[in-house]
């Protein structure tokens, strides 16, 4: 399928960075959660569900979520202005959507979920790292949830399949170039939530892309399942 | 009518429908509308296209003007893809801050466009390091009756092709009394296009109405091209509540190269 390749940092083509994820990390929010892929580390809030305002914005036959991701001004080599900018509303966005088939927000009639994911320190890998910490600040909140969501980028450096791109490698520009595929899927169903793709990829090979992203998830599922498990069993550490 | 919401009456008579493989307007549901590209939108562009889609129209004009490269691309000219939904074309569409689906739309031609490397942007430095061309396109839909991304990327590549860079004078300034023959720096092989799948039950359908659209649970667009001789998918988006099941994908990589063909033979002049 692919040619082995020394990649960058060493790792074998489908070795994820070392994880880290801890749930409540910060003490106000109802739901709350850490999560690291190598240098990308991700922290998300969750708020709700609460009465939504304004009025007009509610639904009386289900609760909404409403997701708002964006970068730390520091998180970045160049300095990122602060506030919102067209590339972080996009991804606010299909976060919602990625993270919204494993919720029942019907039970929450008028509500909102609000979900807050910031960058601290960014190395490639922003969004899925923060799908993987929001989906745990949502467990931590007991939001009712089908299944966890995971979420990892896969992609190509020329011809061959890597996961989990570092910033080194998605600016390789030798042959086809670098493909990052950002994807997120429930983790016990082979559905995807996420699908967001720049580079130059073969159709035949978006499919070996997407099989292989399964993969990778089964190993953030355990991460993010032992993390949920280390606050439930250490109440000490419970808010 | 037009300014409501779909009723659920309507989604649940389509969701049947396209399980049976039928659609309002009797087309199949991998079936395109008929498409129809024209220049000459307006003259003072530097390069313009129209394109319709069924019912659905969407007009884009290139213009350039010199200036600064990137500090991380000096030696490179810069592109910049914008577009508005004027309430001109839709209902739907109100003045204001820019909601999702006008920040999404010009996103997605930006990175079909550039991601498949059409344009070859070295070609369009004035002086290195100091002065780049700046090559602006700017979608905006006139009428939105559904599939406004396909629309304007085909409409995009046709403004491109359309379009000449200006003449500049002595003092490095645009000067427009003069008439410029010299095309955009455009690869031969590569022409982008996008196609969004959407999908309401288990059923996925391509160019929808507006209706067909509205009812929709998910989008998946892909911006597939030719490189070196290969088919590439260049960029790739999802939006909405429901999910693609890998076969979903897997079958709409077997669809894509077959309606890029297609729609390639019947666009050929134009792109």
């Amino acid at each position: 399928m692919t040619k082995l390749q020394k990649r960058p940092d060493g790792r074998k083509n489908n070795e994820l960075r070392p994880m880290t994820a801890k749930v409540g990390v910060i003490p106000n929010a109802d739901g709350s959660a850490m999560f690291a892929f190598g240098n990308t580390i991700a922290i998300a809030a969750v708020y709700g569900p609460r009465q939504l305002h304004p009025q007009h914005m509610q639904n009386p036959s289900t609760g909404i979520l409403r997701c708002n991701y964006d970068l730390l001004s520091f998180s970045v080599a160049d300095r990122k202005r602060p506030g919102p900018s067209r590339r972080s509303q996009e991804i606010s966005r299909v976060t919602e959507w990625a993270l919204l088939p494993v919720l029942d927000l019907e039970q929450f009639p008028n509500t909102v979920v609000d979900v807050q994911i910031y960058i601290l320190q960014a190395d490639a890998g922003t969004r899925t790292a923060g799908i993987n910490a929001a989906s745990l600040a949502l467990a931590h909140a007991g939001i009712p949830m089908s299944d966890l969501i995971c979420s990892v980028a896969v992609g190509k450096n020329d011809k061959t399949l890597i996961v989990d791109l570092s910033k080194e490698e998605e600016d390789f520009h030798d042959g086809e170039g670098a493909t990052d595929f950002a994807m997120a899927k429930p983790a016990n169903s082979d559905e995807f939530s996420l699908l967001q793709m720049d580079g130059k990829i073969q159709p035949e090979m978006v499919k070996e892309a997407l099989k292989l992203s399964i993969e990778s998830c089964k190993e953030i599922y355990e991460v993010q399942k032992k993390a949920l498990k280390e606050i439930v069993e250490s109440p000490e550490v419970l808010k | 009518m037009s300014s409501m919401d779909v009723s659920n009456l309507t989604r649940d008579t389509l969701n049947k429908m396209f399980s049976e493989g039928k659609r309002f307007d009797g087309r199949g549901l991998l079936d395109l509308r008929d498409i129809e590209v024209s220049y000459g939108v307006s003259n003072k562009a530097e390069g313009s296209a129209r394109v319709k889609i069924g019912k659905t129209e969407v007009v884009v004009g290139v213009k350039l003007a010199p200036g600064e490269p990137y500090p991380d691309s000096l030696d490179k000219g810069n592109l910049m893809v914008s577009g508005d939904l004027l309430p001109l074309a839709s209902p739907r569409f109100e003045s204001g801050p820019p909601g999702f689906q006008a920040i999404e739309l010009p996103r997605l031609v930006d990175r079909a466009v550039r991601e498949s490397g059409m344009i070859d942007l070295s070609k369009l430095v004035i002086e290195e390091g100091k002065k780049v061309w700046t090559l602006f396109i700017d979608i905006y839909p006139i009428n939105d009756d559904g599939n406004l991304i396909d629309a304007s990327n085909i409409a995009a590549l046709a403004a491109l092709k359309d379009a000449v860079i200006p003449n500049l004078d002595e003092n490095g300034n645009l000067d427009y009394e003069k008439t410029s023959k010299k095309k955009l720096p455009l690869s031969e092989e590569i022409k982008p296009i996008s196609f969004s799948f959407f999908k309401l039950g288990d059923s996925i359908i391509i160019d929808p109405t507006r209706e067909e659209e509205e009812c929709s649970e998910a989008r998946v667009t892909f911006g597939i091209s030719k490189w070196n001789s290969q088919y590439m998918v260049n960029s790739c988006q999802k939006i909405g509540t429901s999910t693609f099941t890998l076969s979903d994908i897997e079958k709409i990589m077997d669809v894509i190269p077959k309606k890029f063909e297609e729609v390639s033979k019947k666009l050929k002049t134009y792109l």
